[in-house]
C-alpha cells in the first residue's frame, strides 16, 4: 500500500467488486464443492448422494490402476521437466554467447511458446502417423514398429517428446533473460579469475542462474501435471483405453465421462494438496531468492 | 588460441541451428502438407515438394464444416477463438487493474483480507476444480455461451498480481504530486497510472491473449455445440474426423492447425520484447 | 503568501512508533524555513503532514489562518517539490507544469500563459515539448520547480530537492532556489539532511532529532550557540569539538588536569566542553594537542588529533605551518560552550 493512498471508501470496494465476485462464484464455490463431494458417493442416475466419509480416498489408495497412473505421472513429470530444462539451458547459454544472429535464434526457438498443447499434440499425431509419419518411418528403419495410441510405451514416448517440444521455449526465454541479467562486471571478473570457459560456467554462471532454475522447476512440474492435458488428449485421439494418462486426465475421464463424481472429486482434492505443497515450496524459494539478490 | 575460439563459435552455432530446427521442422511439415492433395499425402507422406493445393485446402478448411451441425467451419471457429482470446485478455486486464489499483492505492481496512482472498486463487489451477466449476456454469445456464467460456477462466489473480507488483514499483511521489496537483483517485488512474502502465498492459495482453486462445480443457467441457467451438477446442474433433474418413482429409486438418497457430505466434514474434519482458518480470 | 503555524503537531504510526513528538513553531509570511536533521529524525514526516500526505495524529495545523488538519492536499494551496522530482514521465514538460492548473479548471489560454511565464523564469522555454526522460537532472529539477510556482501557491514545500544532483549542480540550484524564493516572496519549508544547504538557504533553521525539535533559530544562532551537543555536532563541517571535562576545584579541567575555564560555581562532576575548530588558536596557551593528520583543503587546513585522549580538530588558515606531532593550543574562553554531559543540553 502506498503511504499517501486515497482515503475514499466506496471507490476501492467498487473496484474490487468484479474480481471478488468472479473469484467467489468460480473459484471458492467450486473448490469448496470439490472438497465436499469428495466425501460423498453420488448416485450415477442422479438420485441423491450419501455421505461416505473417507471412503473415496481409501478406494483410491487401494486402486491398482490409480497407483499405476500416479506412478506414470511421476515419471512423465520427471522426464518432461528434466529434458525441457536441460535442452533450454543448453540453447540459452549458446544463444547468450553468440554475437551474430542471437535475435534470430531467439525468435526461431521461442515461437513454439504460442502453440496450444492440443495443436502440439496434433503435430505429434502427424509425425507419428501410422502409415507415413516421418518419425514412425525413422523407428521402422531402426527395426521398431512404432504404434501411437496402441502401444503403451510408444504412446508415452510421444507424449514426453511433444510435451518437451512445447515446453522448451518458456524455459529458454527465462534462462536467456536470467543469463542476460548477470552483470557484465561479474562476467568480466570471472574472465580474469578463471581461464576455462566451462569452469566459469559451473562456478559463476550456473549458481547465479540457480534461482531462475528453481523457479522454472516448479513451473515445469505444474506444466507437466496440468497443461499437458491437451497434448495427451490429442495424442490418444480422445480414446484413453489402455494408454498412459496423467492424474489430471484421470480426473477428467472419471468425472466427466465415467460420472464417478465422488471419486473424481477425491482425486481433485489430492491434486489440490499436491499443488498447494508445490506452491508453498515455491514461495519459500522465492523468499530465499529475495535474500539472494 | 584464435583457432580454438573460432571452432567453439562454430560449435555454438551448430547447436543453435539444431535447436532451431528441432523447433521448426514439425511446423514446416505441417505447412508442406497443407499444399498437397490428400491422396499424395496418403501415398508418400510429407516430402520436400511444395504442392498447389493450398487454396483448395484453405477453402475447405474455412468454409466446410466437419461436424454434423455444419456450424464448425474454420471461419466460425476462428471467430470463436478471437472472441475467447481477446475477451479473456481484456477481461483479465480490466478486472485485474481495477483490483490491483484498489489494493495498492487505497487505505482499506480489509486490504489484507482482500489481498489473501484474491491471491489464494494463484494456488489452484482451474484443472483441479474443473468438475464443480462445470456444474456451477451449468446451474447458471451458461453452457455454450461466451460468458460461460470466458468468465470462469478469469477467476484467478495472475493479472492482478502482476499489476500489483507493477503499481508498487511506481514511485510513491507520483501519487503525492498528483494529489497536490488536485487529481482525485479516478483522475489519477486515468491520467497517470494507465498511461504509465501502457507497456505492461501490452505485455499482459499478449500473454493473456495467447493463454486464452490456447485454452483447451475448459472449452472442451463448456462448449458442446459445434457453433461454439474454438480452433483449439476443435482440434481433437478435426483429428478424429480426419482419420475417420475414407480418404483422410490431411490437407484440411493441417490448414486448421496452422490457422490455430498463426495468430498467437504472430503476436508473440512481433511483440517479442514486450512479451519477453512481461513473461519474465511477472514472477518477481 | 501565508503564515504557517504548528501547534503540538504529533505523529504516531499505527505500529505505535512516534515519528514526531508534539512540536510547535510558527513561520512568518515569506520566510524560508529549513527543517534539518539526520535521516529518520521525522523532518520528512513533519513536512508531509503539512502537505496533507500524512495524517496528523494530534495537534493543530494552520496555513494562512485556516485550520487545515483535515483538508485534502489539493485544497491546502500548497506546492511541493520532491526528491526524485516526481515528474509524470509520459507527459511533456508543458503538460507536467500545467497539470495542476488543468485539474483546477483553469481556462486553457491562462494555463498556456502561466506555463510560458514559469518556463521563461526557469530557462525552460526551449524544452516545453520534451518528455522528462529527455532532460538533464538540473532541467528536471527546474520542471519540478515550475510545476510548483505556476500554481502561485501560498506555501512551497521542498523535500530534499537537491539530493539527486551532483555536487556542482547542487551548489548552483541552491542559489537559484533561494533567489527565486526571495523574488516570489512565497513562504517556504525546505527539508534536507545537508547542513550546508540548511545554513546557506534558511532564514530560520529547525533542527530535529529523533522526532523532537532540538533548536529553532537563524543559521548564525544555530552555529554560534547550539542548544545541545546534538546540534553542536550536527551543524558545521567539521563539527564542533566536544571534549569530556570535569568541574573541579573551582575550574573546568580536562582529564589531564589542565584548567581551561574558571568556574565560580560550586558545581562538581562531569561536563562536556564544546569549541568550534576555527576558534582554536594553535601555538598559544598550554593545552597539549597531539596532531595525527593534517588535512589540506587549499584555503585552510584541518589538523586532526587528540586532546587529553579525546578526538579533536583544529582549523587553521593556509599560511599556518603545521605538521603531525605535539602542539599546544589555546581554547579562548569566549568561544567555549558548556553542555550537560547527561542530557546534552547547553548550560
Amino acid at each position: 500500500m502506498k503511504r499517501a493512498g486515497f482515503t475514499t471508501h466506496w471507490l476501492p470496494i467498487l473496484l474490487l467488486m468484479p474480481q471478488l465476485s468472479i473469484i467467489i462464484v468460480f473459484f471458492y464455490w467450486p473448490a469448496a464443492e470439490a472438497v465436499q463431494s469428495s466425501f460423498y458417493l453420488e448416485d450415477p442416475f442422479g438420485f441423491g448422494s450419501t455421505f461416505v466419509g473417507l471412503e473415496n480416498y481409501t478406494d483410491l489408495a487401494g486402486n491398482a490402476e490409480y497407483r499405476r497412473i500416479a506412478w506414470f505421472t511421476v515419471i512423465f513429470t520427471a522426464l518432461v521437466t528434466f529434458f525441457s530444462l536441460a535442452l533450454a539451458l543448453l540453447l540459452a547459454v549458446k544463444a547468450d554467447k553468440v554475437i551474430r544472429g542471437a535475435r534470430s535464434y531467439r525468435t526461431l526457438i521461442m515461437w513454439v511458446y504460442a502453440v496450444a498443447p492440443p495443436v502440439a499434440g496434433f503435430v505429434g499425431v502427424m509425425l507419428f502417423n501410422q502409415s507415413w509419419g516421418p518419425l514412425t518411418r525413422a523407428f521402422q528403419s531402426l527395426g521398431h514398429d512404432f504404434v501411437l495410441g496402441v502401444n503403451y510405451s510408444d504412446t508415452a514416448f510421444a507424449m514426453v517428446l511433444v510435451s518437451v517440444w512445447k515446453q522448451v521455449p518458456v524455459n529458454f526465454i527465462f534462462f536467456l533473460s536470467g543469463l542476460q541479467s548477470i552483470p557484465k562486471s561479474v562476467r568480466e571478473a570471472a574472465l580474469i579469475d578463471n581461464r576455462s570457459a566451462s569452469g566459469r560456467f559451473w562456478d559463476v554462471t550456473f549458481p547465479l542462474l540457480a534461482p531462475t532454475g528453481f523457479f522454472l522447476l516448479i513451473i515445469n512440474i505444474t506444466y507437466a501435471l496440468f497443461d499437458t492435458f491437451g497434448v495427451i488428449d490429442t495424442l490418444v485421439k480422445g480414446e484413453p483405453g489402455n494408454n498412459p494418462m496423467t492424474l489430471v486426465y484421470k480426473v477428467y475421464v472419471d468425472g466427466f465421462r465415467g460420472n464417478d463424481l465422488g471419486g473424481s472429486s477425491a482425486q481433485s482434492v489430492i491434486l489440490m494438496v499436491l499443488v498447494l505443497a508445490l506452491t508453498v515450496f515455491q514461495f519459500r524459494l522465492v523468499e530465499r531468492r529475495i535474500h539472494y539478490t | 588460441m584464435l583457432k580454438r575460439s573460432k571452432l567453439s563459435a562454430i560449435l555454438d552455432h551448430a547447436i543453435l541451428i539444431l535447436g532451431a530446427l528441432f523447433m521448426l521442422v514439425p511446423l514446416l511439415m505441417v505447412l508442406q502438407i497443407t499444399t498437397m492433395p490428400d491422396v499424395e499425402v496418403i501415398k508418400h507422406g510429407p516430402s520436400f515438394q511444395i504442392g498447389d493445393q493450398f487454396d483448395d485446402n484453405l477453402k475447405k478448411a474455412m468454409l466446410e464444416a466437419s461436424g454434423f451441425s455444419g456450424e464448425n467451419t474454420g471461419v466460425n471457429m476462428l471467430k470463436n477463438s478471437f472472441v475467447l482470446g481477446i475477451g479473456f485478455a481484456v477481461g483479465k486486464i480490466v478486472i485485474g487493474m481495477m483490483a490491483a489499483y484498489a489494493i495498492v492505492y487505497f487505505r482499506l481496512k480489509f486490504a489484507t483480507l482482500a489481498f489473501w482472498v484474491i491471491f489464494t486463487t494463484l494456488l489452484l489451477p482451474l484443472e483441479v476444480r474443473i468438475l464443480p466449476s462445470y456444474e456451477i456454469v451449468q446451474r447458471l445456464g451458461m453452457l455454450n455461451t461466451y460468458q460461460g467460456l470466458i468468465v470462469p477462466l478469469i477467476a484467478s489473480a495472475t493479472a492482478t498480481f502482476f499489476f500489483r507488483q507493477f503499481f508498487r514499483s511506481v514511485p510513491e511521489e507520483l501519487i503525492e504530486a498528483a494529489r497536490i496537483d488536485g487529481a482525485g483517485p479516478i483522475k489519477f488512474f486515468v491520467d497517470i497510472l494507465v498511461p504509465l502502465s501502457q507497456t505492461m498492459i501490452a505485455a499482459m495482453f499478449i500473454i493473456m491473449f495467447v493463454y486464452g486462445w490456447n485454452q483447451y480443457l475448459w472449452p472442451t467441457m463448456i462448449t458442446t455445440e459445434e457453433g461454439m467451438f474454438t480452433l483449439v477446442r476443435g482440434i481433437k474433433q478435426i483429428t478424429q474426423v480426419m482419420e475417420g474418413n475414407r480418404i483422410p482429409e490431411y490437407g484440411r486438418a493441417n490448414v486448421l492447425a496452422i490457422i490455430a497457430i498463426i495468430p498467437p505466434v504472430f503476436v508473440v514474434i512481433f511483440f517479442q520484447s514486450w512479451f519477453v519482458k512481461g513473461l519474465t518480470e511477472s514472477d518477481k | 503568501m501565508a503564515q504557517v503555524s504548528l501547534n503540538s503537531i504529533r505523529k504516531v504510526y499505527p505500529n505505535g512508533f512516534e515519528a514526531v513528538t508534539p512540536s510547535s513553531f510558527d513561520i512568518k509570511d515569506g520566510e524560508f524555513v529549513v527543517l534539518v536533521g539526520p535521516s529518520g529524525c521525522g523532518k520528512s514526516t513533519l513536512l508531509r503532514m503539512i502537505a496533507g500526505l500524512e495524517d496528523i495524529t494530534s495537534g493543530d495545523l494552520h496555513i494562512a489562518g485556516r485550520q487545515v488538519n483535515h483538508v485534502d492536499p489539493a485544497d491546502r494551496d500548497i506546492a511541493m517539490v520532491f526528491q526524485n522530482y516526481a515528474l509524470y514521465p509520459h507527459m511533456t514538460v508543458r503538460r507536467n507544469i500545467g497539470y495542476g492548473l488543468k485539474n483546477r479548471k483553469t481556462p486553457k489560454a491562462e494555463i498556456d500563459r502561466k506555463v510560458e511565464e514559469a518556463a521563461a523564469l526557469l530557462n525552460l522555454s526551449d524544452y516545453l515539448d520534451r518528455k522528462p526522460s529527455q532532460l538533464s537532472g538540473g532541467q528536471r529539477q527546474r520542471v519540478a520547480m515550475g510545476r510548483a510556482i505556476v500554481r502561485d501557491p501560498a506555501l512551497f514545500l521542498f523535500d530534499e530537492p537537491l539530493s539527486n544532483l551532483d555536487a556542482k549542480l547542487r551548489n548552483q540550484m541552491r542559489i537559484e532556489i533561494k533567489a527565486l524564493q526571495k523574488r516570489l516572496g512565497v513562504t517556504s519549508i525546505y527539508v534536507t539532511h545537508d547542513q550546508v544547504e540548511a545554513m546557506t538557504m534558511a532564514d530560520r533553521i529547525v533542527v530535529l532529532n529523533a522526532g523532537r525539535i532540538e533548536q529553532i533559530g537563524t543559521p548564525s544562532e544555530i552555529y554560534h550557540s547550539p542548544a545541545s551537543t546534538f546540534v553542536a555536532s550536527f551543524m558545521g563541517a567539521p563539527p564542533m569539538n566536544l571534549v569530556q571535562a570535569q568541574f573541579q576545584d573551582g575550574a573546568v579541567r580536562l582529564p589531564c588536569g589542565t584548567a581551561v575555564l574558571d568556574a565560580p560555581t560550586s558545581r562538581r562532576g562531569p561536563i562536556t566542553l564544546g569549541i568550534r575548530p576555527e576558534d582554536v588558536r594553535l601555538g598559544q596557551g598550554q593545552t597539549a594537542f597531539d596532531v595525527h593528520l593534517v588535512e589540506e583543503l587549499g584555503a585552510h587546513r584541518l589538523l586532526h588529533g587528540q586532546i587529553a585522549g579525546q578526538p579533536f580538530t583544529a582549523h587553521v588558515v593556509k599560511d599556518t605551518i603545521a605538521s603531525p606531532g605535539a602542539h599546544v593550543v589555546d581554547l579562548p574562553r569566549a568561544a567555549l560552550a558548556l553542555f550537560d554531559t547527561q542530557t546534552g543540553a547547553r548550560l
